[in-house]
Parts: C-alpha cells; structure tokens; sequence
C-alpha cells in the first residue's frame, strides 16, 4: 500500500515537472523543474529495484548533463522567448496554432498509451519474475556489462571521446589572426 | 505491488510532452531539454520492462542511453553556443539562410 | 512496548540524534575554527563569550539572525531563496548513507541489534557521491540569481572547481571499492575488522596512501576550503557567490560548508580509516562510534590546520592541477591497486 501511494506521488511529480519545463518562458526554471523530474524519475528507478540505475540518473543527468545546461544558459545570457518585435508577431505565437500542437500531443499520449497497453502482461505485477536481492545487487549488473555488453560498453567510450572532441572544436573560439 | 502497465503510461506521457516540446518551442536550449524528456522516459520504460522479465538487461541498456544522451547533450549545446555567437538569437526561426 | 514499536522508535531516535550530531558539529567547528586558528597565530581565539570563548557560536548565530534580510531589486526571487536551501539540504542529505557505528542492541534492550546510522543503502557510495554533487547548485544558482558580477564570477569558478575535483574523488573512491568488492560502506568498514601482525590494523590507508591523500585533496577542493577557496576569497572576489546574501540566507552557505566537511571527513574515516574499528575492548561494549568520532575529529583539525597554513592557489593553479596532476594520478592509482588485486589474488 505505501508502495503505490509512493508510485503516484513520484510519476505525478515527474509528469507534472515535465509538463512545467515545457511551459516555461525562462529557460533557468526549465532546468531547475527537469531536475525535480529527474529525481523524482530515480525514485521510480528505486522502486523498480534498480539502485544503480537510480544513482547514476542523478549522478550523469541531474548532477552532470543538467550543470553542462545550466553553464550555457548562464554564459550565453540568453534573451527571453518572444522578446524580439519579430519574435512576437511570428505565425506560430498565435493561440490557434499552440492550441492544435497541445491537441496533437494529446492524441499521440493516446495512441502511445494504446499501444503500450495492448503489450503481453502489462496487466501483471512488476516484480513478479526474477529474485529482487540479486537485481538489485552492483555485482550482477557489472557481471552482464562485462560479459554480455562488452563491445557496446567500449565502443560507448570511443563515442564519449568523439563528442568530447567535437564538443570543445565546435564551442572553441575562432582565433583572430 | 504496482502493474507494467502503469510504468507505460508514465513513460508515453512524459515522451508526448517531450516531443510537444520540440516541436511548439521556440529556444534552442528548451527543445534540448525536451530531447532530454523524452530520452529518460525510454529509460523508465527500459527499466521497467527489464524488471518485469526479471533481467537486468533494461538497466544496462539505461547507461548506454545515458552516455548517448550526454554525449549528444555535450555536442548539441556547443552548436548552440556556436550559433548563438552568429545571430544573437536562440530562436531556430532565425537561422533560416538556407530556406528557398 | 512490544519490540516493533521500540525498533522504530530507537530508529527515530537514531536519525534524530545523527541531525543533532550534524547541527552541533556545524557549530562546533565555526568555534573549533577560529581558536585553532588563534592558537596557530599565537593569539587566543573567541575568548569573551562564555567560558573561553565556548559561546562564541551562538553570539554568531543570533547576530546573523537579528540582520536585515536583503534581496538585490533584479535578483530571480525564486532562485535567490532555492540557492541556500539547495546548499544546506545537499549538505545534510549527504550524511544519510553514512554509517558511524556498529550494530548494538543497546545492552539487550533489542532482540535484533540495531544498526547505528540513518540509512544503510547497498550503493551508499554512489548515494553520497550523487548529492554532493547536487551542491554545485545550490553555489551555481546563488552566484547567477544574485545579479551581480562578483558573485556570477565567483559561482562558475566555485561549480567549475567543485566539478572538476569530483572526478579524482570518483577515482579515488573507485580503487578503494575495487580493495573492498562493495559499494555498501557499512561493508567497507566491516572489511577493515581485524589486524595485521597483531597489531596493524587493516585499514585501507595502509593499503592505499596515495589514494588517501588524493581523496582528502578533491575532499578539500569539492568543499571549497582553503587552499582551494580563491572562489569566496574575501581579497579576490568580494566573498563570491555569497555576496549578496545576509542574514538566514547567509548562514546556511557556511553551515553547508561546515556540514559538507564533515561527511567529507566522515567518509574517509569509514573508506580509509576504518570506521569505528581498531580498538577490540570499545568494539565489545557497543562503543565504536566514540573512536570513530575521534578520528572524525583528527581530518576535521586537519582540514583546519591545512587552511590557515598554506597559501591560496590562484583559479588557473587549482584547475591545472585538478586536472593535471589530481586526475591523473588517481587513474594511476586505481590502475596500480587493479594490478596489484590480480597479482596477490586478494
């Protein structure tokens, strides 16, 4: 019973914060609520027995990924939305259209929905299968990624060597000569 | 103990609203972070269904979306700053020169 | 009561004596500070209030209290009063996963013993790592909302710093899990029971000096204390990120420096230090966590000896060698530990 009141606090958290990031005009609070989202989002990891998983969410994304945003917004010092006059009189500001784009996302929460429900056992319990203490424990987790997942797991720190690279190319200012 | 069924629902309403954010925003940071959205709720439902066949493979493919995510985070805001360094602007509507 | 009841509420009272144990330490250390740094200038400290001074604390606390509360006119209302409450509420959290004692059962009060700490989670490393890193916000956010050019500077260097440092910590941390085949710190600890030759104890800083001392390095760049303070340098940047802050707001960015610096303290004891082991006759009796406070209490003068010895660096000093010299020597670190695990088999 606190299992499910815990499970509705944290997906309405993380519903609600996401749906607050992308109405907010000042990219600052964008961030900060994608943060809220994203621990509430550990929390769920938590409660889906996965305590690595939940950590490394909060260490990667909210403690990582989240300051990276955080610095360009910061640095950049960006206007506002709609603060220039063109911005302002651009064809997709006007109430119709924003209000056909909430009603697509609408319609494509449906279909997704639909979709994910018609999946065999989604009706069943979630931990009904599989011993909870060795899933939840590191040593498991480690064992597969080494084994199973080796060439992924190098060639995923090949990837974050190249985008290190390209990141810092591309952001580099032009030398004056 | 709380159904599979759930979880889904979760994750296909926070991946609509990052894909409503994408495409309604106008600031090149807020459609990032929209990407952002939509990637972790493929991560809720990775786990989720990892857990419900009772492997851990949904959580190992969560670190490879993870570092996929940062990598592309890392690269996406430093084309921002490199085209915030020609226009002034974060709109994508004011890069559009290559339009007929 | 039956034993349920009085399970959880000694568990109650266990958390509530560990936020007691934290407030005090806090206020402890702002005194401990300033008299050793009187000693060490050959001055007494705070020596009026109280008996030698011992009050000074709380004379502190009710003037920061009794001040006007400050807001810049174009400072972010939100995120100016979210900076300080994201700092100290990082700061405490950080202890939770900490374990600073055995398991008792208070003399057979239990049935079951009791263990002594707020939460024993099987990836506590990880947790405690995850939000100290969380802190950066709290600097980053104060130094943007404060609309200010001395405390924007002195935020993104204080984030830059404290990011960069978290990778020699991460290292660091990393040989000493590898050495102990565990995330859990109350299993760190637990792999330090016991003697080597009678009479060395088996803690991992014997086994690991140089990570050790690469630990309490990022522990003291990731809290912001001297030598790595150029940050909030009074002579540099007008006290930095906080400038703008007075009153409540002001007093919870140093007492989150304070509380950081005691996990920072704590966990190396329970890493490297060996927790509350070492003296067998304290074990029997159920009181580790009075050795594990003494030696707690060692890195925190430590720590405070370091400060008022030894110059400040300058920002591009600290950041070449967090990144230089740090950095690569905890990879080093770990690669020699890997290699010295396959060669003994341990």
């Amino acid at each position: 019973m606190p299992e499910t009141v815990l499970f509705y606090v944290f997906s309405a958290v993380a519903v609600g914060a996401s749906l607050l990031v992308i109405g907010q005009r000042n990219p600052m609070y964008s961030i900060m609520l994608l943060i809220t989202a994203f621990g509430a989002l550990s929390a769920l990891y938590i409660q889906l027995d996965a305590p690595f998983v939940a950590m490394a969410q909060i260490i990667v994304y909210a403690g990582a990924i989240m300051v990276l945003f955080l610095f360009v917004v910061m640095l950049l010092n960006a206007p506002q939305e709609d603060a220039a006059q063109w911005d302002r009189t651009h064809p997709l500001r006007r109430p119709g259209v924003s209000r056909f784009g909430a009603m697509l996302a609408v319609l494509l929460t449906v279909q997704l929905v639909w979709a994910l429900l018609r999946v065999t056992d989604a009706g069943a319990a979630v931990g009904g299968r599989g011993n909870a203490a060795e899933l939840t424990s590191v040593r498991s987790v480690g064992r597969v990624l080494f084994t199973d997942y080796m060439f992924a797991f190098e060639a995923t720190s090949v990837l974050i060597l190249v985008a290190m690279v390209g990141a810092v190319l591309l952001a580099a200012r032009e030398e004056k000569r | 103990m709380i159904p599979l069924g759930h979880y889904l629902v979760v994750s296909a309403i926070m991946f609509a609203t990052g894909t409503a954010g994408v495409f309604l925003r106008r600031n090149l940071i807020t459609i990032l972070l929209s990407i952002e959205i939509m990637l972790n709720a493929v991560n809720l439902s990775f786990v989720a269904f990892g857990r419900s066949q009772g492997t851990v493979d949904g959580q190992i493919i969560t670190f490879f979306v993870m570092t996929v995510a940062a990598a592309e985070a890392a690269v996406g805001l430093a084309i921002v700053i490199a085209l915030f360094r020609h226009r002034e602007s974060l709109n994508p509507d004011a890069f559009t020169s290559l339009k007929w | 009561m039956d034993q349920a009841t009085l399970r959880f509420v000694i568990q109650l009272a266990i958390i509530g004596v560990t936020f007691f144990m934290l407030i005090n330490a806090s206020a402890a250390l702002v005194l401990a500070e300033r008299k050793i740094m009187g000693f060490m200038q050959q001055r007494y400290g705070p020596y009026l209030v109280g008996p030698h001074g011992i009050l000074q604390p709380l004379a502190d606390i009710v003037k920061l209290l009794f001040k006007e509360e400050l807001r810049p006119k174009d400072a972010d209302k939100w995120l100016f009063t979210l900076a300080p409450i994201i700092s100290v509420t990082a700061a405490f959290a950080a202890f939770a996963p900490v374990p600073w004692g055995a398991e008792t059962t208070f003399g057979g009060l239990l049935d079951m013993p009791v263990k002594l700490g707020v939460a024993d989670v099987n990836v506590a490393v990880m947790v405690v790592f995850a939000i100290t890193s969380m802190g950066v916000y709290g600097i980053v956010l104060a130094g943007w909302s404060s609309n200010s050019k001395y405390s924007l500077l002195g935020g993104l260097r204080s984030s830059a710093q404290m990011i960069s440092y978290e990778l020699a910590y991460a290292t660091a941390l990393a040989s000493v899990i590898m050495l102990a085949g565990s995330l859990s710190l109350r299993e760190m600890v637990d792999a330090q029971d016991g003697f080597w030759l009678g009479f060395i104890p088996r803690w991992y800083v014997f086994l690991q000096p140089i990570g050790f001392l690469i630990y309490t390095i990022a522990g003291v760049a990731e809290t912001n204390r001297a030598p790595f303070d150029f940050p909030e340098a009074e002579q540099e940047l007008v006290a930095g990120y906080n400038t703008e802050y007075s009153s409540v707001r002001f007093a919870l960015f140093p007492q989150a420096e304070y509380i950081n610096m005691t996990t920072m303290a704590a966990v190396a004891t329970d890493l490297y230090l060996g927790g509350w082991h070492g003296i067998p006759l304290l074990d029997r009796f159920g009181l580790g966590w009075l050795w594990f406070l003494a030696k707690v209490g060692v890195i925190l003068f430590a720590y405070i000896w370091i400060r008022w010895t030894v110059p400040r660096y300058r920002y591009d000093q600290l950041m070449q060698f967090g990144w230089k010299w740090l950095f690569p020597a905890a990879v080093l670190n770990l690669l020699a530990t890997a290699a010295f695990m396959l060669y003994f088999n341990a």
